[in-house]
């Protein structure tokens, strides 16, 4: 088991090494200098003195493995946007934002879609599974801008009962998170309901039927753990998209997060900002994927860790 | 000696998308204590569906009617229990307890996520006062009883971890943890080696000796029934056809259909013999034949067979068969 997480892990530092590697070489290729927005403004001599502080005129291969020496003693630069500021201060402001905002999007996916699909699994009447169905579509098909918009305009401006901005209060996450969640929700409900529909079905709850045991018994005992196996697949790389945030909802609701942090910097071809946040989510998405094959791992015996 | 289950005038039909599936029509039929009743037939003649509908086990959209059905003296009959709720209460709580089931696949009959012990306690926790600790001691006798090697270990672990025949013993043991007084046995060796399936019909039948219990055996395979069963229905396109002892059934079988079955036996002591296979295919129970259902692949097959179902004909106190031709030779007699 222990041999296995240092396996894995060891694999995961590889795949960073692989992925900051690609970034680097392929933010040098897009057309574009961190400075081009200000090129009219500062003169000639501070733009190359400026280029020399962040060592652009080197060659890009002797500027990779700088960086790399300083990336593995955790220094990441500083951003080439906003001078002087460390890139992992940034972050660190960011990330709470983020991540807090991601957990309660996650934790209301989970819990409505679970509650969704369990529902609509057992209901035999028409128009719950209907409205199941119509929650999932919408869910699926609807982008998160246009229902964040629709939150705004309705429970923000024309109600008030929402705050639209920032990140102050319970209240503020209700709008953000809910935009965030509806995409899982659908997805959430549809693993829930055909994975419990199709457990009912199989040979071994006839079995446990046939024992006396009791039909709500039968389900919470022997069918649910094994339709949840699924979910958990799909919980752990959602997790860490949630909280690593998303753009277009952090914009929209103007959280300070590293979401919207990330885009920007890739507008400003920030070398720096990119690299660390492109570290940072890979290393997120690397963990999870661990975590998840773990936890499945113990929820089901057959599946072998190898 | 009396009679343990009995049944009368059962049916069972299933609506489809396609029409009405008829898949048991007006059977009865009985076990007495201490026997071992085999039911033969193809797949799709309603052996299965019959069986599960003594369980209670049948999906809610099965439309069953019966005129009698009793458990031990006790009313089991669904249409005498408006209430579905009484009628699930009293099936849970014979379920697993007087009544059991061996069934047919060992791959996919237990939970593949659950350890073998909390398979067989289930039951065990279910109908007695045992606490866990009781249940799990009886799990292992149970396990030991079925021939499985080291119990102690074995308890722990997960259906993945057994062989098929191991399995099979697995479920046998749980059909047998509360001592049932009936087993239904549905085809229990079709999944299995043929090695195996000698191992495992040996096992049934001890396990119904020491636990003086009477035992249901499903199979379409008229070989398995004939060193077992002390008598033998032959179902048919959701009838039984014939109904008889060992002795009747083998010796002096009367239905073409049981004739047909008998000629599929292979017998290694008579080689010259050929096997015979019945011609046809089963008749399509969304619409079955107004008359007997074999018709369309009996060699002797008459007018009226075709219009009109026969009457059953008493040919001894334990022997009775479905077929116009008993009716024919007393004409003729006459």
């Amino acid at each position: 088991m222990s041999k296995y997480i240092v396996k894995r892990v060891a694999f995961g530092l590889v795949t960073l090494l692989a992925l900051a590697t690609i970034t680097f070489f392929m933010m040098r290729m897009i057309p574009g200098t961190p400075f081009a927005g200000e090129m009219r403004q500062i003169s000639p001599t501070i733009r190359e003195k400026l280029i020399a502080e962040y060592d652009l005129d080197k060659p890009i291969p002797a500027q990779y493995i700088k960086y790399l020496k300083n990336a593995l003693t955790g220094d990441f630069g500083t951003s080439l946007n906003r001078k002087g500021t460390k890139v992992t201060d940034i972050i660190a402001t960011g990330l709470p934002y983020t991540a807090s905002l991601g957990l309660v999007a996650f934790c209301v996916a989970m819990a409505v879609g679970i509650t969704l699909g369990t529902v609509a699994a057992f209901s035999k009447n028409r128009w719950i599974n209907n409205a199941v169905a119509l929650i999932a579509t919408i869910g699926v098909s609807v982008p998160s801008f246009l229902i964040a918009l629709l939150m705004m305009l309705f429970l923000g401006v024309k109600l008030g009962w929402l705050p639209l901005i920032g990140l102050s209060g319970w209240k503020n996450f209700i709008m953000p998170s809910l935009a965030l969640a509806l995409g899982p929700i659908a997805m959430i409900t549809r693993l829930v309901k055909s994975g419990l529909q199709e457990e009912l079905k199989q040979d071994y709850i006839t079995l446990a039927k046939s024992k006396g045991t009791k039909p709500v018994i039968v389900v919470v005992r022997h069918a649910l753990k094994n339709a949840m196996l699924p979910i958990i697949t799909y919980a752990g790389p959602l997790l860490a998209t949630l909280v690593t945030g998303s753009f277009v909802v952090e914009t929209m609701f103007t959280i300070p997060g590293i979401g919207s942090e990330f885009v920007k910097s890739v507008g400003n071809r920030d070398y720096t900002l990119i690299m660390a946040l492109t570290i940072l989510y890979g290393a997120f998405i690397i963990i999870a994927n661990i975590v998840t094959d773990l936890i499945s791992a113990a929820v089901d015996p057959r599946v072998r860790l190898k | 000696m009396d009679k343990i289950i009995d049944v009368e005038k059962l049916s069972v039909t299933f609506p489809t998308e396609q029409g009405r599936v008829q898949a048991v029509r007006d059977v009865s039929f009985h076990v007495n204590e201490g026997e071992i009743l085999g039911i033969v037939g193809e797949s799709g003649s309603g052996k299965s569906v019959s069986m599960y509908s003594l369980m209670g086990l049948l999906p809610g959209t099965a439309e069953i009617s019966c005129e009698r059905m009793e458990f031990e003296g006790k009313d089991i009959n669904v249409c005498h229990f408006p209430d579905g709720k009484e009628y699930a209460a009293v099936m849970e709580g014979i379920r697993g307890n007087r009544m059991a089931m061996i069934f047919q696949d060992p791959m996919t009959f237990l939970n593949p996520t659950m350890k073998i012990g909390r398979q067989i306690c289930e039951p065990i926790l279910n109908h007695t006062g045992l606490s866990k600790e009781e249940a799990r001691n009886k799990a292992l006798e149970l396990m030991a009883m079925v021939g499985i090697p080291s119990p102690e270990t074995r308890i722990d672990q997960y259906p993945f971890e057994f062989s098929g025949g191991m399995r099979q013993r697995i479920i046998i043991a749980i059909a047998l943890a509360n001592q049932p007084r009936l087993i239904i046995a549905d085809e229990p060796t079709t999944a299995l080696d043929v090695t195996i399936q000698a191992q495992v019909l040996e096992l049934i039948k001890y396990v119904k000796d020491t636990m003086n219990s009477s035992v249901i055996l499903i199979t379409h395979d008229l070989g398995v029934v004939a060193s077992l069963c002390d008598r033998i229905n032959i179902m048919y396109g959701g009838k039984i056809v014939e109904t008889g002892t060992d002795r009747e059934i083998f010796y002096e079988p009367n239905h073409p259909y049981t004739k047909g079955l008998l000629s599929c036996i292979c017998n290694p002591e008579e080689d010259d013999r050929e096997l015979t296979p019945i011609p046809g295919s089963p008749p399509d129970l969304l619409m079955p034949p107004a008359g007997c259902p074999f018709v369309d692949r009996c060699g002797e097959a008459m007018k009226i067979c075709k219009l009109r179902m026969p009457e059953a004909e008493t040919l001894s106190p334990t022997h009775r068969s479905m077929c116009w031709l008993n009716e024919w030779k007393k004409r003729q007699e006459k």
